[in-house]
């Protein structure tokens, strides 16, 4: 590879969140928020636990996983302890806070208005028995992944 | 690197940004908006690149897009509209401020 070869710059990016805890769910929004920054065209579409970023009742209340996740630095057991996973999430909050990242409520209205789609994943949706109903006024639609492969003509595809 | 802006000649850094905040005047504002393709500054327009000069003195980074579509009296569905494909770089280079560092 020469030093003065020149990439196309990416022009449009669709990020898969599939994992329902803070540290699954943020990555993806705050990707998608940076690529709507630059110009970056964006389309967040969300699966199995992923969905509970966008389900109405939970998107509150996510939290970090302190058992078997070995970011965590503790042993297992300890993070199984009752309130473990409240607190590391409450200091998790507070560090994102002064960074000035939103919580996720905010952050979905945000992409959403920053003109990012965001779509629920048919399969998922079905399987837990949900309806359009129980998400977020943001998602666009309910798709299937055959859609979402359409919608993503041209992107790049991230899957976190 | 050097450009010649509205008769003046300005040094510019690598991303093509101004590299001297005090360069900046009103004036050059509207020719680098012109070359980043926004015609004419509104006044919502100033709200932002207005905001933006205030965070960066205080601060030395650029306000993020969240602590700039609460404070500025601006929103996000607005900020995209005025400056389109990319509100942070644009609206950071209209301010003759640099590149901004954070990622929100």
């Amino acid at each position: 590879m020469s030093d003065n070869q020149t990439y196309e710059p990416v022009k449009k990016v669709s990020i898969v969140v599939s994992k329902g805890s803070l540290d699954g769910i943020y990555p993806g929004l705050i990707m998608a928020n940076g690529a709507r920054m630059d110009g970056i065209e964006a389309t967040l579409f969300f699966t199995f636990f992923g969905l509970d970023a966008i389900i109405n009742k939970r998107m509150d209340r996510i939290k970090v996983a302190t058992v078997g996740n070995p970011g965590m630095h503790m042993p297992t057991w300890i993070g199984a302890f009752p309130g473990m996973s409240a607190m590391a999430t409450s200091m998790m909050k507070k560090e994102m806070e002064k960074l000035d990242i939103p919580p996720i409520r905010e952050f979905i209205e945000m992409v959403h208005d920053a003109g990012c789609d965001l779509y629920a994943c048919k399969a998922s949706v079905d399987m837990f028995h949900l309806k359009k109903e129980d998400f977020c006024k943001e998602v666009d639609d309910i798709i299937s992944v055959g859609q979402f492969y359409e919608k993503s003509a041209g992107a790049q595809i991230i899957f976190t | 690197m050097e450009a010649t802006i509205a008769g003046k000649t300005i040094a510019l850094d690598a991303d093509g940004h101004l590299a001297n905040f005090n360069d900046w005047d009103e004036d050059l504002a509207k020719e680098l908006a012109k070359l980043e393709g926004i015609p004419e500054l509104t006044e919502d327009h100033w709200k932002v690149i207005n905001f933006m000069r205030k965070e960066f003195k205080a601060k030395g980074d650029a306000p993020s897009i969240r602590k700039l579509t609460k404070e500025s009296g601006v929103d996000t569905k607005l900020l995209y509209k005025l400056f389109p494909n990319g509100p942070a770089k644009k609206a950071a280079k209209i301010a003759g401020l640099p590149k901004p560092k954070g990622c929100i």
